[in-house]
């Protein structure tokens, strides 16, 4: 070993605890880059391969009833390689076990199995086996929230008769890689789930021997959707169809394509943050390095060292902080990878979900890594390299002090002595202060941003479920029913209140944009479901005329006054012009409401009610839900409450988890930045520290001397870290500003505590291991010493 | 005491032809510009060093002797004038070239030892003899200065005096053709600083090494074979001694 690498394996270890600390925040910055990349190319590799060997399809539309002789005239449309017919019909189910109703959405599959779109993966059991009336497979995340299996059975109505099925095996469908029931955000697997039985038992129950009501295409390479689109929608006007749509407006896709954008964005965001701290803290570092080692350069450089081995041996130094932070950011970033994508199999149900590691994304992330550390180094490193020998030799010239800007606006008088040192110091090295300062608001900001989640899921759960969705349970009827059924509903037992409302699917029109939706009629003293206004004001609706929430009317570019283009996709399928009189505002998914009255005059129809919101009597609510089980009219309950509980169980431990590693990052970052300015600071004033002591200072004085500056770019950066941090949560609240939930703007101020506080213990600790080193500190070696 | 200079000389320049010459410095002007301020160094240096000779150089402080030496060394460029060693124009080089030139030809002695503290003095001494082309043992030159059982001891570990003497073995492993020391005793007591001189003077003598050392103490140019007198950046005299006295002899 030469005698430079020697010296190299020396300052190391003199630097280890400083070095330690880079490499600490460059080990985060790698593993989340590597955990964000790698679960997102595993999320989108498993998409890809599920959809195309399971033939997922491109164009999916529904429909009251056509004949099965219309499928060649489907196939028939230009650009359209496959088509797939089936029988699709929502039931409750009677799950054992389970006192609410469930709904079963039932999907018709051909008696023999055969290749189809939307193609099953069978993880259990068999396929059903023809002429067996009674035989089901079910989705297996249906199957395992309620832990059914193979041979075991539940009871559906089909078509007004209570119906054993029997279980005969557990599969997935790419169509329900997120399995939700329409129209919810949180999904309940409990409550909700997909089985398919065959089609010569479904249509006959459902009086669609010969036919269908729900259709799956796939396109030619280089077809155009829209195109298909158009011609679907003509030719199955006549059959009641429910509009045709694509890929972006099916909610399992939709929802994994967001979550997929999601992981790309903060895959992208939170390694350049840790890395350009690294850069930072590296070149701090090395900068004083090499300002301490002038003498060293300079007789390197006297006896013929070349600059480039000179400056080859300070980027030595941080290649060792880079190379060791790199190989434990891949490696805990493999690891928390894995476990990531053990939190999206709850989510997201795959046949198979592996973690998709390859080369180039380890590569990049050495990449990255030698780069940010490059950026840090180079210009210590040159400076090393830049260094005149003959000047090198002098020690460097003392620091210029001048009156603070405290002192110059004229606090003087306030300062002691040594709250002056420190405020000079600041003065004098600014930059490093301002930056220092930035880094560790930042990790402060990193906390508020992952804490603002938590506080702004808790915020859109109590505006959606509290204000605007007020009803215990939904119901909703196989077909449309006369109004006065509501009444027969007030009679069971434990209902306290029932309030009816009429749904109409329609497509929206304003210009040349669309959107398919559901017009929801409510009565005007509604007090379940009240859309609120941006203020969360409860909305009176107008006696006529739209009221459509700010997301869609947004999506169609519509104003308040602008007449929009209602095209009816029920009964005799009306077209209409109706004007948007106001606007609603809740979190989540698109609305257009209506006064209840107003929009059976639209249809005219008589009073007509797809359903019922409930407020029920808790104490009786079991009962109920058998009872309501046992109304074949009804194809779907929904209780909230089991909703939201199933829904916090799985956000909240997934939340859990993320908040933790949020903070042990932003605890790393405040770590290394206040511990490396502690020693950086140490290694500058060990003799003015020193002479202090022998001037009589206590330790405890000196101390305070040495830290007084690290606690005060620590308090500086508290507000800086808020307004950081709510800077960053705006900028999330704008990225989640979906069709299917927006997450609303509110920081709590626990939040704001919270972070300081954690980023607050960090700079603590850091302090305190710094400060271990002053009762180490000797004396005569530190006035002995030239510098 | 300086011996009695020989009656004047008959001729301007010193005996030895030019031919002999190993440094060749010629009109040299160093200046250097602090903002509007121009201090200038050197004010015209012409000097030669002859091979195998021991050179003191005498002067008030500031009268330009480190900055003269740094630039024999090549660890500087002058402002003006012409720079020759053999026949490598330093003039006119650039720095990979003056590197090459202080790697080959080149040995320091620093006033502050300049010692790597994280190296012990035997690495302090490989740093150097590894890159070098014929360099000694690193344990044999510091056997040379008396520290062969020192070997792996730290810097902060040695006495000022020790540490110069491991600089010295430093600067004398590579077997340089030319040795510049500024100040070399400085730092030095009395016993220490001959110690010191003597180890010089051997390597000047058994290895023929061009030895120039700059120093502020008037008595040790006594073992020189020529001082050089500088003042206000120009050389204000040069004197040959007819005999020398060696170190051990010097007293002040
Ligand atoms: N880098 C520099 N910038 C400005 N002036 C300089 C620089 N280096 C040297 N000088 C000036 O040049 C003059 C000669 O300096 P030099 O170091 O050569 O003197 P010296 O004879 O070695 O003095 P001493 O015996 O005190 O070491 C001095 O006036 C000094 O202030
Ligand atoms: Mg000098």
């Amino acid at each position: 070993m030469s005698a430079l690498h020697r010296k190299l394996i020396r300052d190391l270890i003199h630097m280890r605890g400083q070095l330690f600390a880079v490499t600490l925040v460059l080990a985060c910055g790698i593993a989340t880059y590597v955990t964000m990349r790698s679960s997102f190319f595993s999320l989108e590799a498993a998409q890809f391969d599920y959809y195309s060997q399971f033939r997922f399809g491109d164009v999916f539309t529904h429909l009251k009833r056509a004949p099965e002789s219309l499928a060649a005239a489907i196939t028939a449309i230009p650009g359209v390689a496959a088509v797939q017919t089936r029988v699709l019909m929502d039931v409750t189910l009677d799950v054992p076990g389970l006192d609410e109703p469930a709904t079963g959405r039932l999907i018709s599959i051909p008696e023999r199995r055969a290749p189809m779109l939307n193609d099953l993966f069978l993880r259990q059991g068999r396929y059903i086996e023809p002429g067996q009336r009674g035989e089901v497979l079910i989705s297996e995340a249906f199957a395992s929230a309620n832990r059914l299996g193979v041979g075991d059975s539940l009871d559906a109505v089909l078509n007004g008769k209570w119906e054993r099925l029997h279980i005969v095996g557990i599969a997935l469908s790419p169509e329900f890689i997120y399995e939700i029931r329409p129209s919810e955000v949180f999904p309940d697997n409990r409550r909700f789930g997909v089985l398919w039985m065959s089609r010569d038992v479904l249509g006959p129950a459902f009086n669609m021997e010969g036919a269908f009501n729900d259709v799956v295409i796939s396109l030619t390479h280089g077809a155009s959707e829209r195109e298909v689109i158009s011609r679907l929608d003509q030719l199955l006007d006549r059959y009641g169809c429910l509009g045709a749509y694509g890929r972006q407006d099916q909610i399992s896709f939709r929802f994994l394509t967001d979550e997929l954008e999601e992981l790309r964005v903060y895959g992208s965001i939170l390694p350049t943050l840790f890395l350009c701290i690294v850069a930072f803290l590296l070149n701090v570092l090395l900068s004083r390095l090499v300002g301490t080692q002038r003498g060293q350069v300079a007789v390197l450089k006297a006896f013929g060292y070349t600059n480039w081995e000179i400056g080859l041996h300070y980027l030595q130094l941080a290649l060792v902080a880079v190379t060791a932070g790199t190989l434990a950011g891949i490696g805990a970033g493999l690891w928390l990878a894995s476990s990531l994508i053990k939190i999206y199999e709850r989510y997201f149900h795959f046949p198979a979900l592996q973690l998709h590691i390859d080369a180039p994304l380890i590569l990049t992330a050495v990449a990255i890594a030698a780069g940010s550390a490059c950026l840090g180094a180079v210009s210590a490193v040159r400076r090393a390299v830049a260094l005149a020998p003959a000047e090198a030799m002098r020690p460097e010239p003392p620091a210029t002090f001048r009156p603070g800007l405290l002192e110059r606006i004229g606090l003087r008088a306030l300062l002691t002595p040594a709250s002056r040192m420190i405020v000079r110091n600041l003065d004098r090295r600014r930059w490093r202060a301002v930056f220092s300062s930035l880094a560790v608001a930042l990790s402060i900001a990193i906390v508020v941003s992952g804490r603002y989640a938590m506080d702004a899921v808790d915020r859109l759960v109590s505006i959606q479920f509290h204000t605007v969705q007020r009803e215990d349970v939904t119901v909703v009827f196989q077909e449309p029913r006369s109004a006065h059924v509501r009444f027969e509903l007030a009679q069971l037992a434990g209902v306290l209140r029932v309030e009816p409302f009429r749904e109409i699917p329609v497509r929206l029109r304003l210009g040349h944009r669309w959107r398919l939706i559901a017009v929801l009629g409510l009565l005007p003293d509604a007090e379940l479901r009240r859309p609120i206004d941006s203020q969360l004001h409860p909305l009176t609706l107008p006696a006529d005329g739209l009221v459509l929430n700010t997301k869609l009317a947004e999506i169609l570019g519509a104003r308040p006054g602008d007449i929009l283009t209602v095209e009816v996709l029920e009964g005799a399928r009306p077209v209409l012009q109706i004007p948007l009189v106001s606007l609603a505002d809740e979190p989540v998914g698109l609305g257009a409401y209506m006064d209840l009255s107003a929009l059976h005059r639209l249809m005219r129809e008589g009073d007509t009610i797809s359903g019922a919101y409930m407020k029920v009597d808790p104490a009786i609510a079991p009962r109920l839900y058998s009872v309501l089980k046992r109304i074949p009219a009804i194809s779907g309950v929904s209780v909230r409450e089991a909703m939201l509980a199933s829904f916090w169980k799985t956000f909240g431990e997934s939340m859990g988890v993320s908040t933790a590693f949020l903070v042990g990052f932003a605890s790393v970052i405040a770590f290394g930045v206040v511990y490396n300015g502690a020693r950086i600071a140490l290694s500058e004033r060990g003799n003015e520290l020193a002479s202090l002591r022998v001037l009589g200072l206590t330790r405890a004085e000196i101390t305070r001397i040495l830290l007084g500056e690290q606690g005060l770019l620590t308090i500086a950066a508290i507000p800086a870290g808020f307004a950081l941090g709510f800077a960053l949560s705006l900028l999330l609240s704008r990225f989640f500003s979906r069709d299917l939930f927006r997450l609303p703007l509110v920081v709590n101020a626990g939040t704001y505590a919270f972070a300081a506080l954690v980023v607050f213990a960090a700079a603590i600790f850091s302090g305190l291991v710094v400060a271990r080193r002053l009762r180490h500190m000797d004396l005569t070696a530190v006035l002995k010493s030239r510098e | 005491m300086p011996p009695p200079q020989p009656a004047a000389p008959r001729t301007p320049d010193p005996p030895p032809p030019p031919a002999a010459a190993v440094f060749h410095i010629q009109g040299v002007t160093k200046v250097y510009r602090m903002g509007d301020v121009q201090v200038h160094a050197l004010r015209g240096v012409d000097l030669d060093l002859y091979a195998g000779e021991f050179v003191v150089v005498l002067g008030p402080s500031g009268s330009g002797k480190s900055t003269l030496l740094n630039i024999l060394g090549g660890l500087d460029v002058p402002t003006s004038g012409e720079v020759h060693y053999l026949d490598h124009n330093l003039t006119a080089a650039g720095d990979a070239a003056l590197t090459r030139f202080r790697r080959e030809h080149v040995g320091f002695v620093f006033q502050f030892y300049n010692l790597i503290p994280s190296l012990t003095a035997l690495e302090n001494v490989a740093l150097v003899t590894e890159i070098a082309e014929h360099p000694m043992d690193p344990a044999a030159a510091l056997r040379l200065v008396d520290l062969g059982d020192r070997l792996n001891h730290f810097p902060a570990q040695l006495s000022g005096g020790e540490q110069q003497r491991v600089a010295i073995a430093r600067a004398v492993a590579k077997r340089p053709e030319v040795l510049l020391c500024d100040e070399p005793t400085g730092a030095l007591d009395y016993t220490t600083g001959k110690l010191v001189l003597e180890v010089l003077e051997r390597v000047n003598r058994e290895v023929g090494t061009i030895v120039a050392i700059i120093t502020h103490n008037a008595a040790i140019a006594g073992m020189a074979d020529r001082v050089v007198r500088m003042s206000s950046g120009m050389v204000a005299g040069i004197q040959r001694n007819v005999k020398k006295i060696s170190p051990s002899e010097l007293s002040w």
